[in-house]
């Protein structure tokens, strides 16, 4: 590992307070990410995963510690890394089209001529295969290719950081795997770095190169684990092979027993359990 | 039969029954005629006051008034509700002093208006945008309070912040309330331009419809009423269908969100 991180979370502490309560989400997370990998960020629900990428999206201050980009303090949205809400049907601008959706992004954040827009918003259309929705309004479109609208008007901004909160929660099986897939191929082909938050453990594991397990809150990270498996990787064999079985114990095991749900010997049981996830 | 009596042509053909209640009325001598002219005289008033060019002198004037006065309220009253949704400070500091303006019925102010802007247009526009600037304001205000937080993080994830945030994001999203108050503006600036002729003026429809019956020139009045239910069933059809054109996205998203 190199003295430098290319993002580093250091000791982030969240307290919200409303109405004179005060509510501690993170205690003191610290997470150093390397360029290029696909780190998935589990944990039990209201443990404070969308506030911590909240944070290292710069849309929200943390209450203690810092996240820092190539060494850089982030205090606002950087310009290295995009936030893909998990609301995607409330994130996409309703009056647009999804042309005017994708370039939207680019339009603020770059100085392109109108060419130039042009050209960058249909290659991104096309990257997430959209062709031919261009002049749709997002409300026309079903849920998974609102998803790939949203998707592609972060990657036209040609971030290096992708952050993704929940993105595939809200759509049927199938979808879901065609978005995981997608999201593989553009991790790959464009060699981005991935921060995902998600509650569903098989898809932490199947997608990333490391999976980290959020305590309850005050979330602390409680596990840390590097996954290696061989990429491409596969919806059918990869789940299948003994690694990937003994990745999925480890971290049910270690969820369930933070919820509950077992105790004991609880990551014996987790296997037998996994309807409950 | 059936589909008929669903249709708006039963509306109409209520219309139509009325008025031949209204010319049967007069010509049978049900209401005393001297005040209450035959249906058929009034348009043929109508008529012969369009070709002769009467009735769009008087109608121009008005017609400018009003949309001086109602673009210039709707101006303001878009911008401050703007300003009001969007910052807390502006906000408190205005809203007190619009809740006390808000429930005076225009006329009273009629005579401030004079002393100060004499009886001129400077008046009447004055008169006009102060009454329809209102419901603008406060449906551009409720229109800002509604917008979804996800669109304006989102905004942000692309640095997008301030007056640029209000024009590229806010307003559009506002826009829906924006237009629903401005329908109800154009109805009020309708009504206050009338009311600003009446009072005083030395042209216009309102001033028009005054004199004819200063005059006892009754079918002119009429015909001068009816006018204005033309101008102000137009002027709603033509607002109805800019909206239909503009919010055409709001009417599919909300369809979409209702399946
Ligand atoms: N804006 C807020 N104000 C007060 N409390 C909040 C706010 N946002 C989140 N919280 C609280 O912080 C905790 C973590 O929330 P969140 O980050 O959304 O969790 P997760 O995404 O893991 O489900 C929860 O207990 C939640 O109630
Ligand atoms: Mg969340």
């Amino acid at each position: 590992m190199s003295a430098t991180p290319y993002l580093s979370i250091r000791s982030v502490r969240k307290a919200y307070s409303s109405h004179g309560r005060t509510t501690v989400a993170l205690g003191g997370v610290d997470l150093d990410v390397e360029r290029g990998s696909f780190v998935s960020i589990v944990g039990p629900s209201g443990c404070g995963k969308s506030t911590l990428l909240q944070i290292v999206a710069g849309l929200m201050p943390a209450t203690g510690g810092e996240v820092r980009i190539e060494d850089r303090v982030v205090r606002e949205p950087p310009p290295a890394a995009i936030y893909v809400f998990q609301q995607y049907t409330r994130s996409l601008y309703p009056w647009k089209t999804v042309e005017r959706n994708v370039a939207y992004g680019l339009e603020n954040r770059e100085a392109l001529t109108r060419e130039g827009v042009r050209a960058r918003t249909h290659e991104y259309i096309g990257l997430v295969k959209l062709d031919g929705f261009e002049r749709h309004y997002p409300w026309q479109l079903s849920g998974g290719m609102q998803q790939r609208v949203a998707i592609a008007r972060a990657l036209a901004c040609r971030p290096d950081v992708l952050l993704m909160d929940e993105p595939f929660s809200s759509v049927d099986a199938l979808t879901r795997v065609g978005l995981q897939e997608l999201v593989l191929r553009l991790w790959r082909e464009l060699g981005l770095t991935v921060i995902l938050v998600t509650h569903d453990t098989e898809e932490a594991i199947y997608l990333s190169t490391r999976v980290v397990v959020l305590s309850a809150s005050p979330a602390v990270v409680s596990i840390d684990l590097p996954i290696d498996l061989p990429h491409p990787r596969d919806q059918i064999t990869t789940r299948e092979q003994p690694r990937y079985l003994e990745y999925r114990h480890r971290v049910l095991g270690k969820l369930f027993t933070a919820e509950g749900l077992a105790t004991g010997d609880a990551a014996a049981s987790a296997p037998a359990a996994q309807g409950a996830a | 039969m059936k589909r008929l009596l669903a249709s708006r042509w039963l509306g109409v053909a209520f219309i139509v029954a009325l008025l031949i209640l209204w010319e049967l009325s007069s010509a049978f001598g049900w209401v005393s005629s001297l005040s209450w002219p035959r249906i058929s005289a009034v348009f043929r008033a109508l008529w012969e006051i369009s070709v002769s060019g009467e009735l769009f002198g008087e109608l121009w004037p008005s017609l400018w008034r009003m949309f001086a006065g109602y673009f210039i309220g709707v101006a303001f009253g878009v911008l401050i509700g703007l300003l009001m949704g969007s910052f807390r400070t502006i906000y408190s500091l205005l809203e007190p002093v619009t809740e006390v303006l808000r429930p005076i019925p225009s006329p009273a102010y009629v005579p401030i208006a004079i002393l100060f802007l004499g009886i001129d247009d400077e008046m009447k526009i004055f008169m006009i945008a102060f009454a329809s600037f209102f419901p603008v304001l406060l449906n551009s205000y409720s229109g800002v309070r509604s917008v979804d937080p996800v669109l304006l993080q989102t905004a942000a994830t692309f640095g997008v912040r301030g007056t640029r945030l209000l024009w590229q994001i806010v307003l559009p999203s506002a826009s829906p309330y924006i237009f629903t108050g401005m329908r109800i503006s154009l109805a009020v600036a309708l009504i206050v331009m009338v009311i600003s002729e009446m009072v005083a003026a030395s042209n216009g429809i309102g001033y028009f419809i005054l004199a004819a019956q200063r005059g006892f020139k009754i079918r002119e009045m009429f015909a001068g009423v009816v006018t204005l239910a033309i101008v102000g069933y137009a002027l709603n059809r033509i607002f109805l269908a800019i909206e239909n054109f503009v919010l055409a996205w709001y009417q599919g998203y909300t369809q979409q969100q209702r399946n």
